[in-house]
């Protein structure tokens, strides 16, 4: 078990979201055409959006629940966060948004940073601004971002789908070597099941705000 | 070109009365800019009418309110005056606050216009890596904002500039007190044999004012530069 458990209820405009999942032990899939749901699943565990009703439980934590009034706010959750544009901060150097989740915590270096930026392959980037990166590049620095703010569950929203077919060959490899070397619980979402199939322990499939089966 | 002692004395003044404007209400700007960017609420839109209310006013009016609210008798300016010492009526500093009131609704739109360019998600991505609002505020929205932050500033200092009707009407035209570049060359239109004077004032005047739109589009250039990933 992961300890995550997701069930929520929620009304944003047009679209109804109603889901209940649990977590597999390291990679859970969230599988589903645009539009189904997916990012906004990400977004309410990562505490960006707040369901109108629900629960949910991240590495055996209640980080928010309406029958109590829990709501634990995004900083405190402990989510890696990768955006599909990656959505690295264009102000600032590659090093600079690798160790911003540790300058915010107050938290020194951390030990991984190295080990960290050789897996992604990323050490020649480090001085570079975000705009002088590739898609895949930037996807890469946007992972390692994730994973050095320490983070209990790490989110994937489509972490490929912004990078060309090419570039996919060359994250996805990293992925399945992250996933063997940190031990953490990771959701992954994509609308392509060749991505999905390669890594994925567990597939939550999911259709205009519900789940399909699981 | 020669100008004479009371014509520097005007040029010094608006831009004293510009300065103090613009620094006076930049963070009461960039705070109202933030929660119109970043919040709703019931009855938002009446807010936002009422910060833009200076934009198609007379300024006349605006200028008669001012004086109702902050005159030496008025409703919160006889406190003003008995409790700490401040009477703004017929002074410079209560030129300032015609300036800034004008002003604001430009700087207002200048800045909000640019927290709304900045993708939500990067603040939330600032968020999910651990840092309190306050945090996010300091090291991602606002320097990513600051280039239309300061071109909201810099407009409305182009405003503050050319402030007349609601000067006039709150401070007067005192020489060496409130007398600015408009006011004066207000008054001056009224001597006769004031023509010289008239064009040299305008001719300043033309040239601070396109000289600020140009630092303002210029900024502006430089922001959508800075998002660009």
């Amino acid at each position: 078990m992961s300890g995550l458990e997701f069930s929520a209820r929620l009304a944003l405009g047009d679209f109804r979201l109603d889901a209940a999942f649990e977590g597999a032990e390291r990679v859970t899939a969230l599988f589903g055409p645009s539009g189904a749901g997916k990012s906004t699943i990400l977004r309410l565990i990562a505490g960006l959006l707040r369901p109108d009703e629900g629960r949910i439980v991240l590495a055996g934590h209640t980080v928010f629940d309406s029958a109590t009034g829990l709501n634990l706010p995004a900083r405190k959750r402990r989510v890696g966060l990768v955006f599909q544009d990656g959505l690295l901060f264009p102000h600032m150097s590659v090093r600079q948004n690798l160790l911003y989740g540790p300058w915010a915590r107050r938290a020194p270096k951390p030990a991984a940073f190295d080990r960290t930026v050789e897996i992604l392959d990323i050490a020649k980037l480090l001085d570079r601004a975000p705009r002088r990166l590739s898609g895949g590049e930037r996807q890469r620095a946007a992972i390692g971002r994730a994973l050095l703010s320490d983070p209990a569950v790490l989110l994937m929203d489509e972490p490929v789908s912004a990078v060309d077919q090419e570039r996919r060959a060359e994250i996805l490899p990293h992925l399945a070597s992250l996933t063997q070397e940190f031990p953490i619980p990771m959701i992954y979402v994509s609308h392509a099941i060749e991505e999905v199939e390669r890594l994925a322990d567990k597939v939550v499939r999911i259709r205009d705000g519900r789940i399909q089966d699981s | 070109m020669d100008f004479t002692p009371e014509e520097w004395q005007a040029i010094w003044l608006t831009l004293r009365v510009a300065v103090v404007a613009v620094v006076g209400s930049l963070p009461f700007a960039v705070a109202v800019a933030w929660v119109l960017s970043h919040t709703r609420f019931p009855g938002k839109i009446l807010v936002e009418a009422l910060i833009s209310l200076p934009l198609v006013l007379p300024p006349v009016v605006t200028g008669y309110a001012l004086l109702i609210l902050l005159g030496r008798h008025g409703i919160i300016g006889q406190f003003l005056d008995r409790d700490l010492g401040i009477v703004l009526a017929f002074r410079w500093t209560g030129a300032a606050v015609a300036a800034a009131v004008m002003g604001f609704p430009f700087m207002v739109r200048g800045i909000r216009l640019s927290f709304d360019a900045i993708d939500r998600d990067l603040e939330g991505a600032a968020a999910t890596l651990g840092a309190p609002a306050w945090l996010v505020f300091l090291t991602v929205t606002l320097p990513l904002a600051l280039p239309g932050l300061l071109s909201g500033a810099v407009l409305a200092f182009g405003r503050s500039l050319g402030e007349f009707g609601a000067t006039i009407t709150f401070v007067s035209s005192i020489p060496g007190e409130t007398r600015t570049i408009a006011s004066g060359i207000y008054a001056l239109l009224q001597t006769p044999d004031g023509d010289a004077e008239v064009l040299r004032l305008c001719a300043v005047s033309l040239v601070l004012s396109f000289g600020s739109l140009v630092v303002s589009e210029l900024l502006i250039r430089a922001g959508q530069r800075r998002l660009a990933q």
